[in-house]
Formats: C-alpha cells, sequence, structure tokens
C-alpha cells in the first residue's frame, strides 16, 4: 500500500520518502505502545544487574577506595594487569583452571554420550524411565549439599575409605591432599552431571530413522557396526553443539564447588581463578586486583565462545547463533 | 529377529552397568539418609555405609528443636516465593515482548539480552553495585540480581513465537488490549511451559547459597542452605575429634550434618517424581532455540 504512493516520486522528493518511512516506524510503535511498556522493567533491570557491572570493570584501571566512588578514584592504567602477570599464584590458579576444564573435557564431557548409547540398547521400557529418572536426581541438589556428601563420602570414616581399608588397610585423607583434589572434583561432576546431560542424547537417538537399522540388518551388520555407522552420525550434530557449549565454558570451572571443597592443603591443585580473585577482592578487600583478574577472566571466556562458535561454523556449518 | 550370542552377553553386561551406574548415583542419598539415623559412635568407627547402625532419632528431635534451623528453613521458603514471582513476571513481560515478530527493535533487543549470558560484569563489579545501591543485608540482594535467566527467556520466547497468530488477531477484534491477549489468551494457553518456568527458577532459588553468603551477615536471615553451610564448614575436622562419650553433645556433632542434608532435600525429593518430566521438557524446550 505504501509502495503505490511511494513509486511515483521523482528522485528530487527521496526526503518525503524517508520521512514516510519515519512515520511508518512511528506508527508501528505507537500501536505497539503497550508491547513495549512490558520491556520497561526488564531493559531496566539488565541495564543496572547486568550492564552495570560491566562499566564497573573500570576500577580494574583505576584506584579504588571502599566506600568511595563505585567507579574508584583515579587511573592508574595496566598497575593492576603488570601485579598479577607477576604474580607466581596467578599463574598457578590459571593452570589450576585449565587442567581442571581439560580434564572435564576429556572425562565428563563423554559420560553423558556413553550412558546414552547403553540406555539406548535396553528394550524395556520400564527399566529404561527408571534408570533415567533416577540418573537425574543429583542435578536437582544445591551444590551445599553435594559438597556437604564429597565430604561425608571422602571422609577419613567414611564409605570410600571403608573400601581403601579393606583392600590397602589404611586410609586416605582425600581432602586434605593436593594430589586427590582433581580425581574428587572431576568424579564428582561425573556424578552430578551424567544423567541430566543425556537428555539431549536421548532425544536426538529417538529421531534416528528406523529404517536405517533394518536396511543395516539386511546387509548383515552386527548391532556395533549398527551403533558406529548409524547411531553415532545419527546424534553427532547433537555431540557437536554440546562440545561447542562446553569449550565456550571451558574456563567456567564449578565457582561454588571449589569453594566449599578447598582449603590451604590443598590449594596447591584446588585453587582456580574465580576462588583466588574471592579471596583477593573480598578476604583482602583488594577490590582493584581482583577486578583485573575477573576482567582477564571474563575476556577469555568470550573469546572461547565466539571462536568455538566461529570453527564450528566453518567446519560443520552448525552455530549457537 | 535373531540375536548374536555377543549380543546377548553384551546385554547382560549392560544391564548390570546399568544397574551398578544407579547404585552409585544413589548411594550418596542412602549413605546420608544412613547416617543421619545412626549413633555417633558407629559414624565415627566408618561403620556406617548403606544401613544405619545404632538406630536413633536423637539428631532428628535435635535440629527440629532448633528454632534457628527453622528460621532458616522459613526464609528459604520465602525467598523461593519471591524470588520465582519476580523472575516469572520479569521473564514473561520481556519473553512475550520479543515474541512478537513485528516489534520495531526486536533484534537489538535480543542481542543487548544475549550478550549478558557471553560476558558478566564479575564477582567484584556486581559485590561492589549491590552494596552501593544499598541491597546489602536485605532480601532484595538475593532475590533481584538474578531476577531473569536469559536462558529461560528464550525458552518461553520460543514457545511463544510459536502460537498461532490467528488467535491474537481474533481476540484484538474482540477487543483485547495487548495486556489483555497476553493474561487472557496467551497465559492460559501456556501453562505447561510456565509450569517448567516456575520449576526451573524454584529449585535455583531453593538451592542457591552463595548470593546469602555474600550480602547477608544476619544469621536470622540466612536460607537454610547457609545454616548447612556453617555447619559443613565449621564442623570439619572437629567433629570426629570430640567423639569422646556417647553423651548428647558428641551425638549432635556427629550427624547433625546428615540430618539437616536429609531435611533440607526432603522437598525436593518428595516432588521430584511428579515434576521431573517438567525439567525435561524444558530442556529439550531450549535445544529447539
Amino acid at each position: 500500500m505504501e509502495a503505490e504512493v511511494v513509486t511515483p516520486q521523482p528522485k528530487s522528493e527521496v526526503v518525503e520518502v524517508k520521512k514516510s518511512k519515519i512515520a511508518i516506524i512511528g506508527r508501528k510503535i505507537r500501536k505497539d505502545w503497550q508491547l513495549y511498556t512490558l520491556l520497561v522493567l526488564p531493559i531496566i533491570y539488565l541495564l543496572i544487574f547486568k550492564y552495570g557491572p560491566m562499566i564497573g570493570n573500570v576500577i580494574a584501571f583505576r584506584k579504588f577506595v571502599p566506600g568511595g566512588s563505585i567507579y574508584g578514584e583515579q587511573w592508574v592504567g595496566l598497575h593492576y594487569f603488570n601485579m598479577f602477570i607477576n604474580d607466581p599464584t596467578f599463574w598457578n590458579v590459571f593452570k589450576n583452571t585449565l587442567t581442571l576444564g581439560a580434564l572435564g573435557l576429556v572425562f565428563t564431557f563423554p559420560m553423558p554420550i556413553i550412558f546414552a548409547l547403553l540406555l539406548n540398547e535396553i528394550r524395556s521400557e520400564k527399566f529404561k524411565k527408571f534408570v533415567q529418572t533416577a540418573s537425574y536426581l543429583p542435578h536437582f541438589l544445591s551444590i551445599v549439599i553435594v559438597a556437604g556428601m564429597i565430604l561425608q563420602l571422602t571422609a577419613v570414616n567414611g564409605s570410600i575409605n571403608a573400601l581403601v581399608k579393606f583392600f590397602t588397610g589404611d586410609t586416605i585423607s582425600f581432602m586434605q591432599q593436593a594430589e586427590w583434589f582433581r580425581t574428587v572434583y572431576i568424579t564428582s561432576e561425573i556424578w552430578q552431571g551424567m544423567g541430566w546431560g543425556a537428555i539431549l542424547y536421548l532425544a536426538a537417538l529417538t529421531t534416528i530413522d528406523q529404517s536405517l537399522y533394518e536396511a543395516a540388518k539386511i546387509d548383515g551388520a552386527n548391532r556395533w557396526k549398527q551403533t558406529l555407522h548409524i547411531t553415532i552420525p545419527g546424534i553427532l550434530p547433537t555431540i557437536v553443539t554440546l562440545l561447542i557449549l562446553n569449550i565456550g565454558s571451558f574456563m567456567a570451572v564449578g565457582f561454588e564447588k571449589v569453594l566449599l571443597l578447598y582449603n590451604p592443603l590443598t590449594y596447591e591443585t584446588s585453587d582456580v581463578i574465580s576462588t583466588y580473585l574471592y579471596r583477593v577482592g573480598l578476604e583482602s578487600n583488594n577490590f582493584s586486583y581482583a577486578t583485573a583478574i575477573g576482567l582477564f577472566e571474563s575476556i577469555i571466556g568470550l573469546v572461547l565462545v565466539l571462536s568455538a562458535n566461529t570453527i564450528s561454523r566453518k567446519l560443520t556449518d552448525r552455530s549457537l547463533w | 529377529m535373531q540375536e548374536s550370542i555377543q549380543y546377548k552377553i553384551f546385554k547382560v553386561f549392560n544391564v548390570s552397568i546399568l544397574l551398578l551406574i544407579i547404585f552409585l548415583t544413589l548411594y550418596p542419598f542412602l549413605n546420608v539418609v544412613a547416617q543421619s539415623f545412626s549413633s555417633e559412635a558407629a559414624i565415627s568407627s566408618g561403620e556406617v555405609n548403606l544401613f544405619p547402625k545404632g538406630f536413633n532419632i536423637d539428631t532428628y528431635k535435635t535440629v527440629v528443636a532448633d528454632s534457628m534451623f527453622w528460621i532458616n528453613y522459613k526464609n528459604t521458603v520465602v525467598y523461593t516465593v519471591v524470588g520465582t514471582a519476580i523472575s516469572m513476571v520479569m521473564t514473561t513481560m520481556f519473553a512475550y515482548a520479543l515474541s512478537k515478530r513485528r516489534l520495531v527493535g526486536r533484534k537489538a533487543l535480543t542481542v543487548f539480552a544475549v550478550f549478558t549470558m557471553f560476558f558478566n560484569g564479575g564477582l567484584i563489579p556486581n559485590y561492589v553495585l549491590i552494596n552501593s545501591l544499598g541491597m546489602g543485608n536485605t532480601m532484595w540482594a538475593i532475590v533481584i540480581p538474578g531476577a531473569i535467566s536469559i536462558y529461560n527467556m528464550l525458552i518461553m520466547k520460543s514457545f511463544f513465537e510459536n502460537m498461532p497468530e490467528e488467535l491474537e488477531e481474533a481476540a484484538a477484534i474482540d477487543g483485547l488490549s495487548q495486556y489483555g491477549i497476553l493474561l487472557k489468551i496467551v497465559l492460559p494457553l501456556s501453562k505447561a511451559v510456565m509450569a517448567t518456568m516456575i520449576l526451573f527458577y524454584a529449585v535455583a532459588h531453593w538451592n542457591s547459597w552463595f548470593p546469602a553468603f555474600l550480602y547477608l551477615d544476619q544469621k536470622e536471615m540466612f536460607p537454610v542452605t547457609i545454616y548447612l553451610r556453617n555447619m559443613i564448614a565449621g564442623a570439619t575436622g572437629t567433629a570426629a575429634a570430640g567423639a569422646t562419650s556417647a553423651d548428647n553433645l558428641t551425638q549432635l556433632a556427629a550427624n547433625i550434618k546428615s540430618v539437616t542434608m536429609v531435611l533440607t532435600i526432603l522437598p525436593i525429593l518428595t516432588i521430584y517424581p511428579f515434576v521431573q518430566k517438567h525439567f525435561v521438557n524444558g530442556v529439550m524446550l531450549g535445544s529447539i532455540k
């Protein structure tokens, strides 16, 4: 309708056309003003509580005095960044963060896939349902409860040590020894996430065309071959998508869990970037220094997400956006 | 259909593995329950695994009689209800407006929201902000900063997007305002996704402890997760050391943690069988995006 009005206009009246475009947009906005009122509170919320702290990161470059301006007092340039680059503790926690992230990718990530494949071979729907329902349960626990359970199970008089004692005659104080922290952490991650993580794989498995299996059977492929050539390729897109997500959150190790489980005896392996900056910032009141470390971590996180996404789009044509 | 011997062997092996997985998944729960009913002496000598030893309910009586436990428990309920209500109102408004394809600025606003999923301000700037807003030591520090989960908002948005547009057109002809359409037409048709969202938010609030740990100083305001956290942190290493007699206090020290854990998980365990399918639906909806 608008086009009819616009087309016969000579070129000299482009301005008029632009005006009418703006008028159309204006009319659209006016017509939907009620929708915009719905947006007011959410946008204010995002500005204050999400973008506010992002701007608050300027204190990484400014001297901050508790009780003073939340944006700091004066510029100090890269002072705090130089500080952590020359801080040996920082490099240790950086290494620990990478190690836990890498161990997570190698050990935690494949577990839901294996679990889903095993579950896929079960014919009894009832048994399948039961196993699945039970496997989600740990996902719904507060991390405080999870930590409580871990401490209880790994205690010197706990169940794991009952087994250790049975086989070796001795006990291990798991949570007091740096060399055990990673094992305990990764095992508990698997415990918490395996069942829940399998949901999407199980859903993908149900979408595989059953006639493919029939055809394979006629060709004489056994169940293992079918798994290798039909099942796994069938869920590969899901695996790739979740792998990108995982690589993207590589650095985001479970801050709350580490905070609840670690102690000075295990700092050597358990202390990660987020727990270190927590202590530097909130226990030693060195806000600017902690913010600089946090900003560094956030930027690495962002770069990881963006590059994982780009690589995946180029290699597999799949991306998150 | 014929099956090879190998596949039959595999099936037996597979069922055994899955049973073992389920046993290991449930074991920590069983262990906590067993310890909560056991005597202090049996726990500290490491005899309590699957079943209670020296059965008693003394610690349950003690914890239930502790008024601070109930004050904190009540706080958890209040924070969960208020927090979930705020989250639902905010998320619904946001998701509904963004679900309208004709909305001018829709794309930019979506990017504006999604960006916060991948880049956040970090611990210290958040802490400074909340305290400078005067929200420290108030309930608002617990229920406001996490009000909108962008992930949940996107799930809801994609659900609204899939609703037939004719519904809304018909409603508009009947003279309903945008608010009327949302409240009287869209929401009644979205019960399933709303139930899922309420559960997502409620469980997150119920389980949350860190904001309370960061922003609250007064015991009377703590949620039960902090009650438990302080017990775990305080009792580490000392519980076993104090265990000399079967007196009531040492009984307390040894298994009070287990009792508190059981009482905290209980509501989740009770509703879990009935609501777990909603969670699964939520994950599926989320993956469509």
